[in-house]
């Protein structure tokens, strides 16, 4: 993937000066080590900026809503597939938009690769297939599979699923992903345990909504849990109005969620809140055999009534 | 001030003998990172802990407190009335908190303790707690406290430094809470003539190991509406997704909202920590919204932090530089970088672009 942050200035050099676009939205180069940070260069001038590794995990179709401009926008599988619903749901224009498509093989999980180290990371080098973390006294070399982020290591959408432009050739999708093995372990468990777990799992949230603020399905000008009029939601730290914005998110998500992992990997506290909104594309998967932001033809199956769907769960 | 020196040996006999005058809290690991817990059951600080992933804060200032009570049920006599609500202010002791954690409080302080006004739940948690600081050897790589007047070993806001001289703890004890927690640890043997020596060594070595600087001697100087108007704030808030885990994570960010949770008729008026990041910090009643966008606010963020702060307070930025929101940001803003430009403005192109 190294190869790519060349192919996409070149794109965007060339997207920018013929006046296809007024702004395209990529990664440049992080401050600290594995990170990057979401960036938008307005003239060809500027797109020598633009970077590629395996630390563009954020999901860029987040920069997107509600804009006005021409957009080109470097997508990943899964950023595609949320432009794909941003478009169906009306918060940008499929003909605003070029699609610089990325062919992905994952993101690093930077909190994987931080536990597995003895020290602070200070310096990150990337090849092809391994990723290099040293620090002081330390250098420790990783296969990159070995340190993906959980929801890449599960992806099987790692291609555009919509693209105008491509930095590489496709590459190939992972075979016989068991995707949903977390969520089987929720499901066997006694509603008292899965509560018990909600509680560890949710225990260090202080409501930040990183979570929140880095999906893009999160647009609503105002959120529930931030209405005042009425209000909804207590904001202290009880675990009941924690829970309730957890739990609710996820149902917001449900049917529209990629798995990107744009939350968990935000999430300051390291808490994996993809295990519910993992539970309900497995739900969606199981009932309606949807899988979102793959067509811009197909309606979301939440958006509509068809007379065969199933409703064996009202009783 | 004094040193005294505490051999390892007498390190847990000391911490559990404080115990029984103090509610000890300290750095812990939890899963994959430190917090700041209560130190009961026999727990121990973590003193390998570089620091912990939030800051100690909410020790003083919680995320959530409640303030009174009251009942809406007419047949009590006393409906309606807020009464206020019992609290624990006994002696408290935080152990093995970071100089630029300590510091924090010191500044907070210029917010909850002015001449007009005093909060009297942060004062007197404040009040009733020493603080027994650690120096810090390894500095994180995103640490600049020396760029933001603070230090590995300073000293502002401590009642103790400890500095761990290998098989001893050296401290250098400040205040009379710092004595009298001494005192209550049992910790009494003086330090020799060298400790005085061997701390300063210290210091200088652990202010060596900074690597991170960041410059602010113009910050002060520059015209607040030409930072304010400035074009790089596009390119600043850009990527920003207005969530609040710099301003939760940060040691001196204080803003809070206050609410009121009612159930039934009866209910609690609350003091929760806010960001100036959410669009609700300043929705007004009418439904307008002066920092309606996320230039807005990312502005305000940096704006309060490295300039009117600055200007109105004359003691440099309302940061101690612990790296936490470089190193929490999702998205990877810097506020290293933004000071870099906030501080650059003058001389910057775009400056001359605008006079021109």
């Amino acid at each position: 993937m190294l190869s790519y942050a060349e192919k996409i200035r070149e794109i965007a050099g060339r997207l920018l000066s013929s006046g296809a676009v007024d702004m395209v939205i990529g990664f440049r180069q992080g401050t600290v080590p594995m990170m990057n940070e979401p960036h938008f260069a307005k003239t060809p001038a500027e797109v020598g900026k633009l970077v590629w590794d395996s630390h563009c995990g954020i999901n860029l179709a987040n920069y997107l809503t509600d804009r006005k401009e021409k957009i080109g926008i470097v997508a990943k599988g899964c950023d595609s597939r949320n432009i794909v619903t941003h478009v169906i749901e009306n918060k940008i224009k499929r003909e605003q938009l070029v699609v610089i498509g990325v062919p992905c093989k994952g993101m690093a999980d930077k909190r994987r690769i931080a536990m597995k180290c003895p020290g602070e990371i200070t310096e990150v080098i990337e090849t092809e297939t391994a990723i290099t973390a040293a620090g002081n006294g330390f250098s420790q070399t990783f296969d990159k599979r070995d340190v993906l982020q959980h929801n890449c290591s599960l992806c099987i959408h790692r291609n555009p699923a919509i693209h105008d432009e491509l930095v590489a050739e496709l590459v190939e999708e992972q075979q016989g992903v068991d995707r949903y093995a977390d969520v089987r372990s929720l499901e066997a468990m006694t509603p008292e345990q899965r509560w018990k777990y909600f509680e560890d799992l949710l225990a260090p949230c202080v409501r930040c909504y990183a979570c929140r603020n880095a999906c893009p399905l999160c647009y609503c000008p105002t959120c529930f849990v931030d209405e005042s009029r009425p209000q909804w939601v207590g904001k202290g730290q009880d675990p009941s109005d924690v829970r309730t914005f957890h739990f609710l998110r996820a149902y917001h998500c449900a049917g529209r969620c990629t798995d990107c992992g744009a939350c968990e990997r935000s999430c300051p506290v390291g808490i994996n809140m993809r295990v519910f909104t993992k539970k309900l594309e497995k739900d969606c998967l199981d009932l309606f055999g949807w899988e979102a932001g793959l067509s811009l033809d197909v309606r979301p199956p939440l958006d509509v009534y068809r007379p065969n769907d199933p409703n064996d769960f009202i009783k | 001030m004094k040193i005294i020196q505490i051999d390892k040996g007498q390190w847990v006999s000391g911490l559990n003998q404080a115990a029984a005058a103090y509610r000890l809290f300290g750095p812990v690991k939890e899963k994959e990172f430190h917090s700041f817990k209560p130190l009961t059951n026999g727990l121990q600080p973590d003193l390998s802990c570089l620091n912990t992933r939030l800051s100690p804060k909410s020790i003083i200032y919680p995320q959530s407190e409640v303030m009174f009570d009251y009942s809406l049920d007419e047949r009590r006599e006393d409906h309606h009335q807020l009464m206020e609500i019992a609290k624990d202010y006994s002696p408290k002791a935080v152990v093995g908190i970071r100089p630029c954690d300590a510091k924090a409080f010191v500044m907070v302080r210029l917010n909850f303790d002015t001449p007009d006004y005093q909060d009297p739940y942060w004062l007197r948690a404040y009040e009733s707690t020493t603080f027994i600081g650690l120096g810090c050897e390894a500095p994180c790589s995103a640490c600049f406290c020396t760029s933001a007047g603070c230090g590995p070993y300073h000293e502002e806001g401590l009642d103790v430094l400890l500095a761990d001289a290998g098989d001893r703890y050296l401290a250098k004890v400040m205040t009379e809470k710092g004595a009298a927690f001494m005192a209550a640890a049992g910790w009494k043997t003086a330090a020799d003539g060298q400790a005085d020596a061997t701390l300063a060594g210290m210091r200088q070595a652990a202010e060596a190991k900074i690597t991170s600087f960041v410059p602010t001697d113009n910050l002060r100087s520059l015209p607040n509406n030409d930072l304010y108007n400035a074009t790089f704030w596009e390119d600043v808030s850009f990527a920003c997704i207005n969530c609040g885990a710099c301003t939760y994570s940060c040691p001196t960010c204080w803003c809070f909202d206050i609410q009121d949770e009612t159930r039934g008729t009866s209910g609690v008026r609350l003091k929760n920590w806010d960001s100036c990041m959410y669009p609700l910090f300043t929705l007004h009643g009418t439904g307008h919204n002066p920092r309606g966008t996320k230039l807005h606010r990312v502005r305000q963020r940096f704006m309060h932090k490295l300039k009117y702060f600055v200007d109105k307070y004359d003691r440099g930025i309302q940061c101690v530089g612990c790296g936490r929101c470089v190193r929490l940001c999702p998205v990877n803003i810097d506020i290293r970088r933004v000071a870099l430009m906030m501080n650059g403005f003058a001389a910057s192109g775009e400056a001359c672009a605008i006079e021109s």
